[in-house]
């Protein structure tokens, strides 16, 4: 079976060619199928059968009514429990919506479920889950891959066809990178541009609601509907959103394309390093200048990133301490011993790990030389995007350095598994908009991802650029 | 003036800073929309953002800002155009974030100053470091139950303000005259209500001892004070307590203390070593705090005179003394009590110095025994203008005028009623008067006799028994003039 578009369904509903109860019934049964996966850490039927009859009762014009959408677990939900995949959330039941998730309500989406996540999303692979590992859809039978992540289990969603559309958050590429492993479009917008309320916190600076889709048009509507300023997010952006779709526009004769050189990397597989060349040849063909450029930052995005995000997460996650809400520990004889036994058992080694390393680089007589140093070189690296975006309109890279490995791999060598984030980091340091399309395979027939960045607030370019590739790709 | 106290050994020097933590008013908390009232029953007033759920954001409250921007001018201090917020990380069952929000690198208010004016005329200056907002956490309350401690949040979010001094302190008194000076301009500025009971107002002691000419010594902190007078009791004892131990040949621990309200002694809390690392960085969840000239300039021009401003004035309209003056100012409802009185006639302006006096002495001592506040006095500004007009045209002596007083505060009646009703206008008739002493001259020849033969105190006698006569109305310069003059014919 093909999978049908967004754009397509939204179209098949309105002239009654399938109804919102026949057309979830479809993605319910797949569901169901294919719970092996272990896409969802929370899917009821009785809920989404719940939505379907309050929708089928609703006679207003609503722009995305009766789509089926995936939520990932990050985002609280008056609906559904939401637990950031951490036995510390285990039983959570947020009494408010997120703003992102709200957005999709008010615009009559269906919430099919809560997708699986790398706990608190810090994982490249998903398989940090206190709910166990999401399986890529297009592992082969004896051989699991990982779907990436963080929001692995909202790729896996849409690459299954669990779902017309996901939500996800991206911090050091949590949709990017999973996106390009699970052969799904994912955009992460600029940094801003959704609001974060309601957003289970990693590192606040960085995290980023986005969408994954079956394709560049349908991301761009969704995108279109959870974006938008928040006055209860003090870094939410006050900016005018485009109709993106409406905007669509696959002649980029005349633009430039940044190809930054500090991208090509040693020991980067054959086959991303094809398809990067690959990209640049179609878009030349497309009248696209090329321009070599150079962003000399690079190499430091990595560990700049690895100090700022888990400080962040330091800070952000110490309100999960056994007092208020959540898990907590019955082992306590004192206050003390209650944060430790708590914080001990709820939170998973990775995030632990990570809190560690946060609390270490902000600990006074190391803060200077970390912390300090850290947002010195951010700021460096925001300024070298900032001087290539005066000499082309988009810049377009690899979107990971593999394509989905085995489930297993990496699984215990953190910097192995941090290096997955090398192409994406730098742009989320730099608050900048990417999103990464199916581009090519690699030679197991795995997709591979091609990674587009924009300038400040300009997704419509990004978009631009991506349905072109993605239409000549195709 | 001497400041030294003595020891066994040396004389000794206090050194003394104060971090003063004021509870900015407002109806909202500093990153929520909370209500911030005092009292309210436990967890009443608590919103998702105060309770640290997931995925919650902090918004600044505009409000407070200028509250603070408000506060720094009426410091005499720098506004500064950026701040910062950081986070101040530490767990406590109170503190639901793990951190508090706080200003550390990039205050919102800078260096400024205060005057502190004592009872000789003199004054001094205590300098201010720096102000910076910040948010209050919850409490916990470990008396409901044996075994478990419970936690109300209501508190949790609202805006304080930190005021740091420079060590410039050098006795207990002045620390008193210093935080009653802030809580006087803090509430002429409507930026906290003072209500240090309340814990609105409350201080963290930093002090050290040195022989004078010595550079500071080792300080310790005395946590949380929310009373003058245990401030001043914490710094006495535990001056003593160092000065002990250095002439004991020991030193000073940095540490910090806290004190018993009950046994008035402080005791460490914890030491340098147990210090938290509060790993300071800035909140990404906040932008940095700017403000323009512009919005100073506005926030400037709203604000009332303060207490110094108005002294100065005082002191020239009135010709009153610095000392009468700052009393006057040192609480608004003093000021503005003693403004509405002077002006409730224009006769009394010429008589500023017993409007004072009828105030400060008279009226006070009147409300501080029936435990009664300025603000609900039984006796208006306008009775006791009016009672003090009385004494002014001699229409009743300064004596009487005091029973009128206590009249007037306990009935409600009006000064001009009472002194009708009962009859108490003063006898200034020259007739009526000489009648009276020539009864008493009459009655009394032998004493007459005394007095003549140089028992000069004897006159007091008989103006008493003049007095007497008159139910103590008769104008007593006229009463005593007459006399003598009387007294003196017979000689």
């Amino acid at each position: 079976m093909s999978k049908s578009s967004l754009k397509q369904t939204l179209k098949d509903l309105d002239t009654k060619k399938i109804s919102i109860r026949e057309l979830n019934q479809d993605y319910l049964k797949r569901i169901k199928e294919n719970e092996n996966l272990n896409v969802f850490i929370h899917f009821s039927e009785d809920n989404v059968l719940k939505q379907i009859d309050n929708l089928e009762n609703d006679n207003s014009a609503k722009k995305l009514k009766g789509i089926p959408i995936a939520i990932k677990d990050l985002f609280c939900t008056k609906s559904m429990p939401t637990t950031a995949a951490s036995k510390i959330l285990e039983n959570f039941n947020p009494t408010y919506e997120s703003f992102v998730t709200q957005k999709l309500l008010d615009e009559g989406s269906i919430f099919v479920g809560k997708t699986n996540l790398d706990e608190f999303a810090m994982g490249s692979a998903t398989n940090t889950s206190f709910f166990g590992n999401t399986i890529n859809p297009l592992s082969k039978e004896n051989e699991p891959l990982a779907p990436g992540g963080s929001s692995g289990g909202s790729a896996a969603a849409v690459a299954a066809d669990l779902c017309l559309g996901a939500t996800g958050t991206d911090t050091g590429g949590s949709i990017r990178q999973p996106a390009s492993f699970c052969g799904v479009v994912g955009i992460k917008p600029t940094y801003g541009l959704c609001s974060r309320w309601g957003i289970a916190a990693f590192a606040s600076s960085l995290d980023q609601a986005g969408i994954f889709s079956h394709n560049v048009e349908d991301a761009s509507i969704l995108l279109q509907s959870i974006a938008g300023f928040d006055q209860r997010d003090s870094t939410s952006a006050k900016v005018d959103i485009p109709n993106y779709f409406e905007n669509l526009d696959d002649d980029l004769n005349g633009k430039t394309v940044g190809i930054p050189k500090e991208y090509s990397i040693d020991g980067t597989p054959m086959e991303i390093s094809q398809i990067w060349e690959d990209a640049i040849k179609v878009l030349e063909k497309k009248g696209v200048k090329i321009k070599n450029i150079s962003l000399p930052h690079t190499k430091y995005a990595l560990p700049t990133y690895y100090i700022i995000a888990p400080a962040e997460a330091s800070s952000n996650l110490a309100r999960y301490d056994g007092v208020k809400y959540g898990f907590r520990s019955d082992e306590i004889n004192s206050l003390d011993e209650m944060y430790e036994n708590t914080r001990a058992q709820g939170f998973g080694r990775e995030v632990k790990r990570r809190i560690l390393i946060g609390t270490y680089v902000l600990s006074a007589g190391y803060y200077d030389a970390y912390y300090l140093k850290a947002q010195k070189v951010r700021k460096l690296i925001a300024d070298d995007f900032n001087k290539a975006f005066k000499e082309c309109d988009f810049i377009v890279t690899p979107t990971a350095p593999s394509a989905a490995f085995p489930l297993n791999e990496k699984q215990n060598d953190p910097i192995k598994m941090y290096l997955n984030d090398v192409f994406t980091v730098p742009a989320s340091l730099a608050g900048l908009p990417g999103i990464s399309i199916p581009f090519g395979k690699d030679k197991n027939n795995l997709p591979l991802g091609i990674q587009i960045l924009g300038k400040h607030f300009d997704e419509q370019q990004v978009f631009n650029a991506a349905v072109s590739l993605e239409r000549s790709y195709e | 003036m001497n400041n030294l106290i003595k020891g066994e050994k040396h004389d000794w020097e206090m050194v003394i800073g104060l971090e003063i933590h004021a509870q900015v008013k407002s109806n909202s908390k500093l990153f929520s929309s909370s209500s911030t009232k005092f009292g309210s029953s436990p967890n009443s007033q608590v919103s998702l953002v105060d309770a640290a759920m997931p995925g919650m954001l902090p918004v600044i409250n505009k409000y407070c800002v200028e509250q603070a921007v408000k506060t720094g001018v009426g410091l005499n201090a720098k506004i500064n155009n950026y701040s910062v917020f950081d986070r101040k990380n530490y767990f406590y069952a109170d503190l639901p974030q793990g951190y508090q929000i706080s200003q550390y690198k990039y205050p919102i208010v800078g260096e400024g100053k205060v005057t502190i004016d004592f009872k000789d005329g003199t004054s001094k200056d205590i300098r201010i470091v720096r102000l910076h907002l910040e948010q209050d956490a919850g409490k916990s309350l470990h008396d409901q139950n044996p075994s478990k401690t419970y936690v109300d949040l209501n508190r949790s979010g609202v805006a304080l303000m930190e005021i740091v001094s420079e060590p410039d302190i050098r006795t207990p008194d002045e620390a008193g005259m210093y935080i009653s000076k802030i809580r006087s301009i803090l509430m002429y500025l409507d930026t906290c209500d003072g209500n240090m009971q309340e814990g609105s107002l409350r201080a963290d002691v930093n002090i050290s001892v040195r022989k004078p000419g010595d550079k500071y010594g080792t300080r310790c902190e005395i946590k949380n004070l929310n009373s003058i007078k245990f401030i001043k009791q914490a710094i006495n004892y535990e001056a003593k307590r160092q000065i002990e131990i250095l002439e004991s040949g020991g030193s000073i621990e940095q540490n910090t203390m806290l004190f018993n309200t009950s046994t008035g002694k402080t005791r460490p809390m914890r030491n340098k070593e147990e210090a938290h690392d509060y790993r300071y960085f800035p909140d990404p969840d906040l932008l940095p705090l700017e403000i323009s000239k512009e919005e100073i300039g506005k926030i400037k021009s709203s604000i009332p005179e303060l207490p110094d401003e108005l002294k100065n004035k005082f002191i020239e309209t009135y010709k009153l003394s610095n000392y009468d003056a700052s009393v006057l100012t040192a609480e608004k409802q003093t000021s503005d009590y003693f403004n509405e009185t002077i002006n409730s006639d224009s006769e009394l302006k010429n008589h500023a110095k017993i409007v004072v006096n009828w105030i400060t002495s008279e009226l006070f001592s009147l409300l501080n025994k029936n435990n009664q506040d300025l603000n609900n006095s039984p006796v208006s500004p306008e009775n006791l203008g009016q009672l003090i007009k009385l004494i002014s045209t001699n229409e009743i002596s300064g004596k009487i005028a005091k029973d009128v007083l206590e009249d007037m505060f306990s009935s409600g009646k009006t000064a001009r009623q009472i002194v009708d009703e009962k009859d108490l206008q003063q006898v200034t008739d020259h007739g009526e008067i000489t009648k009276v002493i020539d009864e008493v001259i009459a009655e009394n020849p032998k004493m007459v006799e005394q007095y003549l033969a140089g028992k000069d105190k004897l006159l007091g006698f008989f103006v008493g028994q003049a007095m007497k006569l008159t139910k103590g109305k008769a104008n007593p310069k006229m009463l005593n003039d007459i006399l003598k003059q009387k007294l003196n014919k017979k000689n």
